[in-house]
């Protein structure tokens, strides 16, 4: 038997990992390093392969080709109970006949580790549950179960723990407080943490990495910040937060900054965010990042004139605006209400600027509205 | 008259179920009582009041030989059924196979199958086998008809059983064996407990396929259906009333002991 607390330390690696379902690839090719002590996430929309990616990684699925290893040791083709990688299910599969305190001692019994009784103290304390040991999983509350599937993983030390959406189950508020108590075990215990989810807030909450993958394949990786202000693809742009992104042709990138055209007015656009292949060009913007004034004032930076309200929503913090604009796009406008002014109303003609460093560029050849139709509640 | 009505549609509910269950228990009440009747010859008569047949429950004659063989018949083919029902249930519900939704229709066929048909035919067989019927043909008979039943019971409880599960025990380091022992069993054997109360039940008061299998040895099915035609001893309520009585303990142990096991206080 494998001692988890010492073999197999190391970066998680994915070679050329591939699964197919009959004609269905669920996992394409992928090549991945998730480095020791990382928290990392695979983020996606449902069915893209994120799932079928951890349960390889756990055993649970043997992949078609491909190759995984922690650190030196190949696990590619070992048994779920040789392999020094814990999960946490998404409906926590704790064991319904056995009480929390055996239910967290499991693995560790299995393994014949000695000092059973202060190892399943420690990890109750540290989910905070120890009045809760003698009871059955069915007398807790989801939150109380979310975080004993977390202690029975964690208290046999894995190498890699493995998450597979673990608050999809609760609600909002709670999902919240579980947020930023995973990130804080993950900091204390140190143990390297792959997470599973469809939520992108999730995903930019708890992790150092986060990849995105979209139908097998990853389509960009990164940490929160990179992925959010300098996306890729129109995918990623989409997927995580929303973006404004505008046809347009680059007229002119000599300078450290390209010029884009789009529909008449002249923006600019900074050479390390620009991810076009060519001339052409998706201009993004995030909603955010747009500022918006009734017509006629004067405005700096990337400047579009000709916008009419077609759309005003106050929602407290801030007001979203959809603004119609001259060649017939809807452009979205988060505007913090922070300036004392009223609100702009539908029908007001406005001008609208952004600073140039917050402008991305894609590649014009691929669907604007790509990953934006992903509904981050389904699955 | 109109609070009558008003009280009357409140209550129908609770009038339905008395009935309900009146019309369900009165020939058990029926039964138990008659166990205390001073009867001579026949018991269809009430003539008085006598603890004299609890006092004495083989004093009919041949009624306690009877009653043994059930049990002995019943408790052997419930542990064959169960142990080969279940196996089956296993298979079925686990395992992906070539014809396994033929099996699964198959394995209704013995439940459909008219008992009087099953009998006949099953005693063909012995004969033509070289069996006498006797002891071992009504257990062979038994188990047969028992493990349909086994294994449609237990195969229900698989199938709710959550199958990551046992995949949370393999990736908390227990091996298949491992993983069998301490999660697959625990958790599917309220089923199989289910499945071989059911098979007892059913062996021990079945009456056709044994009467045409038993050859000459008597069993209590056969006891009362033989004893009715000339008048029942009252020790066949007596032991009936007991029969109805050990089951109703199972049952109320068995809720009490589930009601524990899921933890409900």
């Amino acid at each position: 038997m494998v001692d988890a607390s010492t073999s197999a330390h190391g970066d998680l690696t994915l070679t050329n990992l591939t699964k197919s379902f009959g004609e269905f690839v669920a996992v394409d090719d992928l090549d991945l390093v998730i480095p020791q002590g990382s928290f990392f996430a695979l983020l996606g929309p449902s069915g893209c392969g994120k799932t079928t990616t951890l349960r390889m990684v756990a055993g649970l699925e043997e992949p078609t080709s491909g190759k995984i290893s922690i650190g030196k040791t190949d696990i590619t083709f070992e048994k779920p109970y040789k392999r020094p990688v814990n999960t946490v299910f998404q409906n926590y599969a704790l064991f319904p006949h056995l009480s929390i305190y055996e239910n967290i001692a499991f693995g560790l019994r299995r393994r014949g580790v000695k000092d059973v009784d202060k190892q399943v103290q420690n990890a109750l304390e540290l989910v905070e549950l120890t009045h809760l040991a003698s009871r059955k999983p069915n007398q807790l509350s989801g939150g109380q179960q979310q975080r004993i599937a977390l202690a029975r993983a964690i208290v046999n030390r894995p190498a890699l723990l493995l998450l597979d959406e673990p608050l999809g189950a609760l609600d909002l508020k709670l999902r919240r407080a579980m947020q930023i108590e995973l990130k804080w075990i993950q900091t204390e215990v140190g143990i390297t943490f792959v997470h599973v989810t469809h939520d992108q807030e999730e995903a930019m909450t708890m992790a150092d990495t986060i990849a995105v993958m979209n139908e097998g394949k990853i389509e960009q990786m990164g940490s929160p910040a990179d992925l959010y202000d300098n996306p890729r693809t129109s995918f990623v742009a989409n997927f995580l937060g929303q973006s404004n992104l505008i046809k347009g042709s680059i007229v002119d990138s000599s300078g450290g900054s390209a010029v884009v055209d789009i529909f008449g007015t002249k923006v600019g656009l900074a050479q390390d965010r620009n991810h076009a292949h060519d001339s052409s060009v998706l201009l993004g913007i995030r909603p955010e990042k747009i500022r918006i004034q009734p017509a006629g004032t004067a405005m700096h930076g990337n400047i579009l004139e000709g916008g009419v309200i077609s759309d005003a929503s106050y929602i407290g913090v801030s007001t979203q605006y959809q603004v119609e604009m001259p060649w017939g796009q809807e452009l979205m406008v988060f505007e913090q209400n922070d300036d004392g002014t009223p609100p702009l109303a539908k029908g007001d003609a406005v001008v609208m600027s952004w600073e140039p460093i917050f402008t991305f560029g894609l590649a014009g050849d691929q669907d604007a509205t790509a990953g934006s139709e992903a509904n981050p509640d389904s699955e | 008259m109109n609070k009558a009505t008003r009280w009357f549609s409140r209550n129908l509910i609770r009038i339905y179920a008395v009935i309900g269950f009146a019309y369900l228990f009165l020939p058990i009440v029926y039964t138990f009582v008659f166990s205390f009747n001073d009867s001579k010859k026949s018991n269809l008569v009430w003539v008085g009041f006598t603890l004299n047949n609890w006092k004495n429950p083989c004093g009919a004659p041949d009624v306690c030989n009877a009653l043994g063989n059930s049990l002995k018949i019943g408790v052997l083919a419930t542990f064959f059924a169960t142990i080969l029902g279940t196996l089956m249930a296993f298979a079925m519900g686990r395992y992906a196979f070539k014809g396994r939704s033929v099996v699964n229709i198959l394995i209704f066929l013995p439940m459909a199958t008219p008992e009087i048909v099953m009998g006949a035919s099953l005693l063909t067989m012995f004969i033509s086998f070289g069996f006498n019927p006797g002891f071992w043909t009504i257990v062979i008979a038994h188990v047969m008809f028992c493990i349909s039943f086994v294994v449609v019971t237990v195969k229900a409880r698989i199938a709710s059983l959550d199958p990551r599960l046992e995949q949370a025990a393999m990736d908390l380091y227990a091996d298949e064996r491992e993983t069998f022992r301490r999660i697959t069993f625990p958790l599917v054997a309220p089923g199989i407990a289910a499945a071989a109360l059911l098979a007892f039940s059913l062996s021990f008061d079945d009456f056709i396929i044994t009467n045409f299998n038993s050859g000459d040895v008597n069993t209590f099915p056969k006891f009362v259906y033989i004893s009715a035609q000339r008048g029942l001893p009252a020790q066949a309520n007596v032991i009936g009333s007991s029969m109805f009585l050990i089951a109703l303990i199972i049952v109320l142990v068995g809720q009490f002991v589930g009601r524990k096991r899921a933890g409900v206080r």
